[in-house]
């Protein structure tokens, strides 16, 4: 059964810290409770979205920079 | 002028659309209202005659895409563009780009921008039209020997700032060499990443500042000024409250302050609205040029009320050729006015942004309230916090405040937190009764003087 993780607050999903840096996360990757996934950005203001729980083979569902509303399914994970 | 039935296109949003949309409407004009696909239901589409969609929700690819924009305006058979604040605004290459696909740009001439958008050539500017600006390097600085040979002639403390920062982006205090040493090549990557520009100028400090600026107006040839407004109450370099006039100056300082702005805009043949932004230092009573922003500010009502001038329809006819409508004569103080600006933000939770739906409205019979606002409309997320702007005007300074207090009181805007509550906090300070704010004391205040929610 899969995992959902998703966005806390409404706003622009961004995956990585900074345009020309990897993404937080590649897609297949383990991830542990606390790690950042993305960033959303509301309002001008950029809040870290991270796992609330630990997961294998993440599966993003939202693109880089792509707008997300409240509780939108950001990524999948095992 | 008759501009009647003209197309005007506002390419901006939030309240400053629906302030353009109305000012045009006043002269006559059609007003075609560009949105991205997150602001099809703003207050600004609802009043507009037409409306076009330029993009997706983020701004980068909508409100700031030039091609968009410009083709969006062509399709509509507009005839001016009027920028607003903030996104396309001060870009010159936008201006550029309109006045080439034969429109006209509601703003200065795409060189003025372009010159007073790099801080050191406004500083320059500034200084051969004999305005003051505060002790510093003479444009951009070299190495950092060089730097600290002049840093020594100007003063410690010091402030680095970026030559294309701007909104007090970029900038760095170094209180000695040392300081100095370590502070400019992290200053040198910072611009480099934030503006693809890594040049630097020096500037000394000023001592409990005061920010004042002048609203200026100018046809190309002449130039006016609509006074001075106050904006030192700030939080992160934000201005949250402004006044107008600035009642820490006297009538000989605000003369010569007033004076100045008009002898820059002269001097680089100024068209449309501008300001001038200073700092004062009470100390010495001493004023020095920061910088010129080449737009409508959005602070600009308070200027308004003080002198009952319509500047957006001023800045209108302007950019269509018209001289100015008013001589320096004609512009008289009354009064003073005082602006706080609703944020939907929780000033009780750091801040912290709010989008929410927006509730029952109650808003106070008299006051002017420039907004954005309406019943169940939806904020969406992705554009800056500001909901509108609470404008009251009373014979004097303690008249303003005693007003503003009574609109804080009455106005409420269900289903949304607001910063409402910072400033009825605000209006009953002693500092803040007493004009003893300077451009650091809201931060501190903030920390001593929690915002509760609910208040």
């Amino acid at each position: 059964m899969a995992t959902e993780l998703r966005s806390p607050l409404p706003g622009t999903f961004y995956r990585r810290p900074a345009p020309d840096q990897p993404p937080f996360v590649e897609d297949g990757s383990d991830v542990a409770v606390g790690t950042v996934i993305g960033l959303v950005e509301v309002m001008k203001t950029f809040h870290e979205v991270k796992a609330e729980a630990a997961g294998t083979a993440i599966r993003f569902k939202v693109e880089n920079e792509e707008p997300v509303m409240a509780g939108a399914v950001l990524a999948e994970m095992d | 002028m008759d501009l009647t039935g003209l197309g005007l296109f506002v390419a901006n949003r939030g309240e400053i659309a629906v302030r353009i949309g109305r000012a045009a409407r006043g002269l006559g004009m059609e007003v075609i209202q560009a949105h991205s696909a997150a602001d099809a239901e703003m207050l600004a589409v609802r009043e507009a005659d037409r409306s076009v969609e330029i993009g997706p929700p983020q701004a980068s690819k909508s409100y700031l895409n030039i091609e968009a924009v410009i083709a969006a305006a062509k399709e509509s058979s507009a005839r001016a563009v009027h920028p607003g604040y903030g996104f396309l605004s001060e870009n010159a290459d936008f201006a550029q780009a309109v006045e080439e696909a034969g429109l006209v740009f509601v703003g200065p001439q795409a060189d003025t921008i372009r010159r007073m958008g790099d801080k050191a050539a406004a500083r320059a500017a500034a200084q051969s039209a004999g305005v003051p600006t505060a002790p510093g390097s003479e444009g951009r600085i070299g190495d950092l020997a060089a730097a600290t040979a002049l840093a020594d002639k100007i003063g410690y403390p010091l402030m680095i700032k970026a030559a294309a920062g701007g909104g007090g982006r970029g900038i760095r205090v170094a209180e000695n060499a040392e300081d100095l040493a370590s502070l400019i090549p992290q200053a040198q990557m910072e611009a480099r990443a934030a503006f693809g520009d890594d040049g630097l100028y020096l500037e000394r400090m000023i001592r409990d500042a005061r920010h004042v600026e002048v609203q200026i107006m100018g046809d190309g040839t002449r130039a006016v000024h609509y006074y001075e407004r106050e904006c030192s109450l700030q939080r992160r370099r934000q201005k949250v409250w402004e006044e107008a006039p600035a009642a820490c100056l006297d009538d000989a300082t605000r003369a010569a302050l007033c004076a100045s702005a008009v002898r820059m805009a002269e001097a680089v043949g100024y068209r449309g609205a501008g300001t001038l932004e200073y700092l004062y230092e009470p100390s010495t009573g001493q004023f020095f040029f920061m910088e010129m922003n080449t737009r409508i500010q959005v602070e600009h009502p308070v200027s308004e009320e003080v002198t009952g001038a319509d500047l957006i329809a001023e800045m209108i006819r302007v950019a269509f050729g018209a001289p100015l409508s008013k001589t320096q004569d004609e512009i008289a103080l009354r009064g003073h006015a005082i602006e706080v600006r609703v944020n939907a933000e929780d000033p009780a939770n750091n801040f912290m942004p709010f989008p929410g739906v927006v509730g029952r409205l109650h808003l106070p019979e008299g006051v002017r309230f420039d907004h954005m606002l309406y019943e169940g409309y939806a904020i969406p997320p992705f554009y800056d916090s500001l909901l509108g702007k609470l404008i009251v005007r009373g014979e004097d300074r303690a008249d303003a405040l005693a007003r503003l207090r009574a609109a804080l009181a009455a106005i409420k805007i269900d289903g949304v937190t607001t910063t409402l509550p910072l400033y009825a906090a605000l209006a009953e300070d002693p500092d803040v009764i007493a004009d003893r704010a300077h451009t650091r004391w809201l931060e501190s205040w903030l920390e001593t003087n929690p915002i509760t929610p609910g208040r």
